[in-house]
């Protein structure tokens, strides 16, 4: 099934490394083995905070035989103790303090892995325990100042017109308060790192990971080395979703100091309760939303306070913040617009990147919260919306002007369409008056922003390389992984577009950080629309250093093609071309009053859900889910069909299914049987569909689509259930218990 | 204390020198490298480390070797024969039902199994059928889509 | 895999009575395994305390399923799938497949036994709730003997039983019974597969010209051992299928069971899902 050689863009070519993956030889990390490896566990704090006073080894360990790293060995080797990130204020080793349950504290190592779990029982720490915070509220409030000075890691405001006036002119003013729960990401391959230092050949790690520059920064920084004695090679990576972005640079610190103190190669494998217990999730979030809007149902003013709980350390939450902020004021147009957010700190283990970084936080929050200023005006929910879309022309909440044309209610109309929403809202309201089980149908409106926020692009200066081959094949150099999103399908379609060669003739780099460029860490729904097109630009420069050496036609074959590169490597020597990130021109952000074209480019969505509650067991249940999008252009259908499906399947796990459960600071239910994730039994059929509006600056007209489908789901079954019950919820996970406690009241003895 | 343990594992019979309560998930993986067996929870509730014992499907995370003593074993290695993708295999790749793939060895053997005791089942049959496996990035609905895909290519 | 594996040891007995030597001769210092799909689970987390087991699974004698026109009689090692597979199991005792088919996947079903899952006595288990409403029966063999016990009081509190160290559960009997019985189970656990119950409900029924002849009812996950509602049932027995009636039946199951608040739900949500089960199963009675 190859696809068409010159026309591959649109067409649903077999996912490059498919053949490995049904057949079990795709490698992963822990498949991995070398000479001489020996294996590494973490050792950690059981407090949420407290002063370490005491460590010591009991038990009848052979501790001679053991390697072990403490922070003291970080400060022998000359390293700096903390995760090269943003703020750097997260150890590698706790050292004197833990700000967390589950920080790292000791690290140990031995060929033995069952020998190993017994020495980590053995290993024996002892605290003063220190007042901790466990809450975002606690962390607002400032009933213990655990970090700074205020509890808060960072803060934006985005400011348009002028909220404080606009007030009087409103006919009606809606307040609401949402909250999101912390979610686990839940890949099915946990967090895992094989690493090789020692002192002549620096650090190498292999490691399943979204982002090898990161790690390689990481390192640098930790092992006090040049740039070119640290290298990171991407192993076959299962899922990743944001909890393989920032995560990985501390288990391969960690295996490295290990390798490097006994000279052996040394692998860490974190199992599911580890990787649930200690490695990042979805920040958790508060939305105050203060609307005014007229009678006739137009938005005069938006005044918002989104607040994420960070957790122990800053992490990525400064970033994640910035996203949820810009995203927290929706497709629509409002004069006057207020956002004040920000993250703070807790003494939980810190949250980080998940799918959607901020924006399904802030989404679910407005989506919610327009039913109920619909409803309010008197309006169904869909004609509110109707009112106030945002249109070509008009200005977000950044004052960015949208410059793309944009048509949310041509998507709600063929939303509606697609599933009988008319129909089935008077349907349902009939029929559930004698049913036990309750139906309802709703929708979510909303947009996302692919790539990195404002002038996050620019700095970054992401670089892609293309190599010809003597073969006659090109190769794509860049650090975007594959981590089951189809990079390597794509990549080779938008090269093999641009270059009008057959796909299979290009190969896709494994990611290392020793043989490729820095295009960017593989987040932000960034890899198709900002480093595909890097991918498009380094090629077609190929294509030019071939024309224009006389050894290629403007017009030619695909042999041609390739005895041009021979030829040019022959004479020559090694093809090699490089493109470099340029900003589409008129994006200008101001990074001071957060203000401007926050994203080259926006995708659209209408989602709907139809949803049965059962006031039996306060049971939801996802019944049909419609997800309809603008997203550019769809490369590959069949790759970004299951983009969407998997990203509304975790949608519908964040929304009904799963649940953190907090016991002083630490996740309790950290295993998958008591976490619970939709199975196949769970999930509706996920209908998707797309519009097609293809962008001007994404390879063939791409924008991005990968997160789009995080936002929608919570929002839209949450106005379904509404739907069903009559009853309004404000939070995710909602799980039967709390639908019970809401519900008892108003259905039982309605239908029993 | 190790014990001599004969089996047979993807139509070839071996002698295994191992501790009889040792994981059969970690036998496979380490003594016998057929790393395409996967360990996702280590509680039987995801499926990644699905194999079959004498044509049952397993968790292979929660079976002692002991309890393989003779008994015929088949991982996703020994699926594909003569370099022939099975239907299900081909399926996979022509429908997206790998993502990430971490999930896809046991998902396939899933899909293997249900076929075999029911070569047309309904959409309801492939859920159930499926139950036991977890996937993370599909949302299911491709691999569905490769179960009833691989029906008609038998 | 957190456990050390070294400290652990599993033999295999050739047969039932050098199994029942063993189980003898150390009384408590060695244990059965069967499928392992409960023991594994704790082993790999590094909390099996317990260091000595026997492998039973290949031990014949507890395998397969024999009908008489009394009883039906099943093996301890029957596994989840064979119990889903067996007709007359389908047709009299429709509660135990649906228990069956609803405890984990298929890889589960597979090795999960009925055995294992009564001798393991979670609380939470699928089977116990329709093998209480059936008036299951247990074997309990030893180099002494062999005994029958009703499994009604068979957990005597949580994770304890009335079987003894030497003692190896070979089967379990169910009485078939010649009147036309009402069934009613249903499990709530959030997710529709591979979920651990939060409340377990299992009922059967007799019911003549409007009136209940004779009924069980037992839950699971609501109590430390997994409870016949015997209160409820007296009050029940015999009563008119109707508004009152059903209402009275609600106070008392509210007051026969206590529910405790835990990582996977509620006290509040237990009671009150236990109680509309009730009701419903009462209401699809007189239906």
């Amino acid at each position: 099934m190859s696809a068409s050689p010159n026309h591959p863009i649109g067409k649903s070519v077999p996912r490059k490394e498919g053949r490995k993956k049904v057949t079990g030889q795709a490698l992963y990390v822990d498949d991995i083995s070398f000479a001489e490896m020996i294996y590494g566990v973490t050792v950690r704090s059981s407090v949420p905070r407290g002063r370490i006073t005491n460590i010591s080894f009991a038990g009848d360990t052979p501790w001679d035989e053991f390697t072990i790293v403490t922070a003291k060995d970080i400060r022998d080797i000359g390293g700096e103790n903390y995760v090269a990130l943003i703020l750097n204020d997260q150890p590698y080793l706790a050292d004197e303090v833990v700000n967390h349950a589950e920080e790292a504290i000791v690290l140990l190592a031995h060929p033995n892995k069952y020998l190993l779990e017994e020495a980590r029982r053995n290993v024996r720490i002892e605290y003063e325990e220190l007042p901790a915070i466990l809450t975002l509220e606690d962390s607002v409030d400032k009933k213990e100042i655990i970090w700074g000075e205020d509890n808060v890691f960072k803060t934006f405001l985005v400011d348009k017109g002028n909220v404080d006036e606009a007030w009087t002119n409103a006919d009606l003013i809606v307040e609401g308060e949402y909250f999101t729960g912390a979610q686990e990401q839940l890949y099915i391959e946990n967090n895992g790192v094989i690493a090789i230092a020692n002192e002549h050949d620096g650090v190498t790690v292999w490691g399943s990971m979204q982002c090898p520059y990161y790690v390689h920064k990481a390192l640098i920084k930790l092992f006090a080395l040049p740039e070119d004695k640290v290298r990171v090679i991407q192993t076959e990576t299962g899922g990743g979703f944001g909890g393989k972005e920032e995560y990985p640079s501390i288990i391969a610190g960690h295996a490295a100091l290990l390798s490097l103190k006994c000279g052996k190669p040394v692998k860490i494998i974190y199992d599911r309760a580890e990787d649930m217990v200690a490695t990042t999730k979805r920040h958790p979030s508060r939305t105050r939303h203060k609307t005014a809007v007229t009678k006739d149902g137009k938005l005069v003013a938006m005044d918002i306070e989104f607040v994420i709980d960070g957790g122990a350390y800053c992490t990525l939450s400064p970033v994640v913040l910035s996203r949820g902020t810009i995203h927290a004021a929706g497709p629509y147009f409002s004069p006057n617009v207020r956002i004040r957010s920000s993250a703070v700190a807790t003494n939980i283990p810190p949250h980080g990147a998940f799918r959607g970084f901020g924006a399904p936080q802030g989404i679910f929050a407005l989506e919610r919260h327009l039913d109920k200023v619909a409803k309010a005006v008197g309006l169904t929910p869909d004609e509110f919306r109707r009112r106030n879309f945002i249109q070509q022309g008009e200005t977000t909440a950044t004052s960015q002007i949208i410059r793309e044309k944009v048509d949310m209610a041509g998507l709600l109309d063929r939303a509606f369409e697609l599933t009988g929403y008319h129909e089935k809202r008077q349907r349902f309201a009939k029929e559930n008056e004698q049913s036990r089980v309750k139906k309802g149908i709703g929708f979510a409106t909303f947009m996302h922003g692919a790539g990195f926020t404002g002038s996050g692009e620019v700095y970054l200066a992401s670089v892609v390389g293309a190599e010809a081959t003597s073969e006659g094949r090109v190769k794509i150099l860049a650090a975007s992984t594959e981590i089951g999103q189809g990079t390597n399908t794509i990549f080779a379609q938008i090269a093999s577009e641009a270059l009008g060669v057959d796909s299979d003739l290009i190969e896709v780099a494994q990611p290392d950080t020793a043989n490729v460029p820095n295009s960017g860490p593989t987040v932000a729904s960034r890899t198709c629309m900002v480093v595909g097109k890097l991918v498009e630009s380094a090629v077609l420069a190929l294509k030019q250093t071939l024309v224009g050496s006389g050894l290629l036609r403007e017009d030619y074959s695909q042999s041609e093609f390739q005895e041009a590169c021979r030829t040019h490597i022959e004479k020559f020597g090694p093809l090699k071309t490089f493109s470099t990130y340029q900003a589409p021109p008129n994006i200008h952000w101001n990074d001071e009053k957060y203000q401007g074209d926050a994203y080259g480019a926006y995708a659209w969505a209408v989602y709907v859900a139809e949803v049965s509650v059962d006031s039996l067991t306060y049971e939801a249940q996802v019944e049909d889910f419609v997800a309809l999008q603008e997203v550019g252009r769809v490369i590959n259908p069949v790759l970004a069909t299951g983009q969407i499906e998997g990203g509304v399947a975790q949608g519908i796990g964040f929304t009904l299914f799963e649940n953190v459960v907090w016991q002083n600071g630490r996740m309790a239910n950290n295993q998958m049987t008591n976490y619970i994730m939709p199975t196949p039994a769970d999930i509706p059929p996920i209908r998707v569909y797309f519009e097609e509006n293809p962008y001007a600056y994404g390879p063939g007209g791409a924008k991005g689509i990968g997160e789009l489908p995080m936002d929608g789901p919570a929002p839209a079954i949450l106005n379904a259930i509404e739907n069903a019950t009559g009853v309004s919820f404000d939070h995710v996970p909602l799980m039967p218990e709390a639908i019970m406690e809401n519900l008892t009241n108003v259905l039982h003895g309605i239908t029993l | 204390m190790t014990i001599e343990l004969p089996c047979v594992v993807n139509r070839e019979s071996i002698v295994l020198n191992v501790h009889p309560m040792a994981r059969l998930l970690d036998v496979l993986r380490e003594q016998l490298h057929l790393t395409g067996t996967k360990e996702g929870c280590g509680e039987g509730e995801c499926g990644a480390c699905s194999v079959f014992i004498n044509g049952k499907i397993v968790n292979s995370c929660l079976v002692p070797v002991a309890q393989v003593e003779g008994a015929e074993i088949k991982t996703i290695e020994g699926i594909a024969t003569d370099n022939q993708l099975h239907a299900v295999q081909q399926a996979f790749i022509d429908c997206g039902g790998a993502q990430c793939g971490i999930c896809t060895p046991g998902m396939v053997l899933a899909a293997v199994d249900l076929l075999e005791r029911n070569p047309n089942p309904t959409d309801a049959e492939i859920r159930t059928g499926l139950a036991g496996n977890l996937c993370r990035c599909t949302g299911y609905i491709k691999i569905f889509e490769s179960v009833v895909r691989a029906c008609q290519e038998r | 895999m957190r456990a050390y594996i070294p400290s652990y040891q599993l033999v295999t007995p050739p047969s039932l009575g050098e199994a029942l030597d063993v189980l003898a001769a150390d009384g408590g210092v060695w244990r059965p395994f069967a499928g392992g799909t409960d023991l594994m689970v704790l082993l790999e987390a590094g909390k099996l305390p317990h260091k000595n087991y026997l492998n039973i699974w290949n031990l014949k004698e507890l395998r397969g399923i024999e009908v008489t026109a009394q009883h039906v009689t099943l093996g301890a090692l029957t596994t989840y799938t064979e119990v889903q597979q067996e007709k007359v199991l389908q047709e009299e005792f429709p509660m135990l497949c649906q228990a069956a088919s609803e405890t984990g996947g298929l890889a589960i079903q597979n090795r999960g036994t009925l055995g294992g899952n009564i001798v393991n006595a979670s609380p939470a288990a699928d089977s116990p709730p329709a093998l209480l409403t059936y008036d299951a029966e247990l074997e309990l063999i030893s180099l002494g003997g062999a005994r029958w016990v009703a499994y009604h009081g068979f957990h005597t509190g949580y994770k304890q039983m009335i079987i003894r160290p030497d003692e190896l559960l070979t089967r379990i009997r169910l009485p078939r019974s010649a009147d036309k019985l009402q069934h009613y189970y249903r499990k709530v656990g959030t997710r529709k597969a591979q979920a651990i119950s939060k409340v377990c409900f299992a009922g059967t029924a007799q019911v003549r010209d409007g009136k209940i002849e004779d009924l069980r009812i037992a839950l699971g996950s609501i109590a430390p051992v997994p409870l016949r509602c015997v209160k409820t049932e007296d009050a029940l027995r015999g009563s008119e299928l109707n508004q009152p009636a059903i209402a009275q039946a609600r106070a008392v199951l509210a007051n026969e069971i206590v529910p405790i608040d835990d990582i996977r739900s509620t006290s509040n949500y237990r009671h009150q899902v236990s109680l509309n089960l009730l009701e419903d199963f009462l209401r699809q009675l007189s239906a």
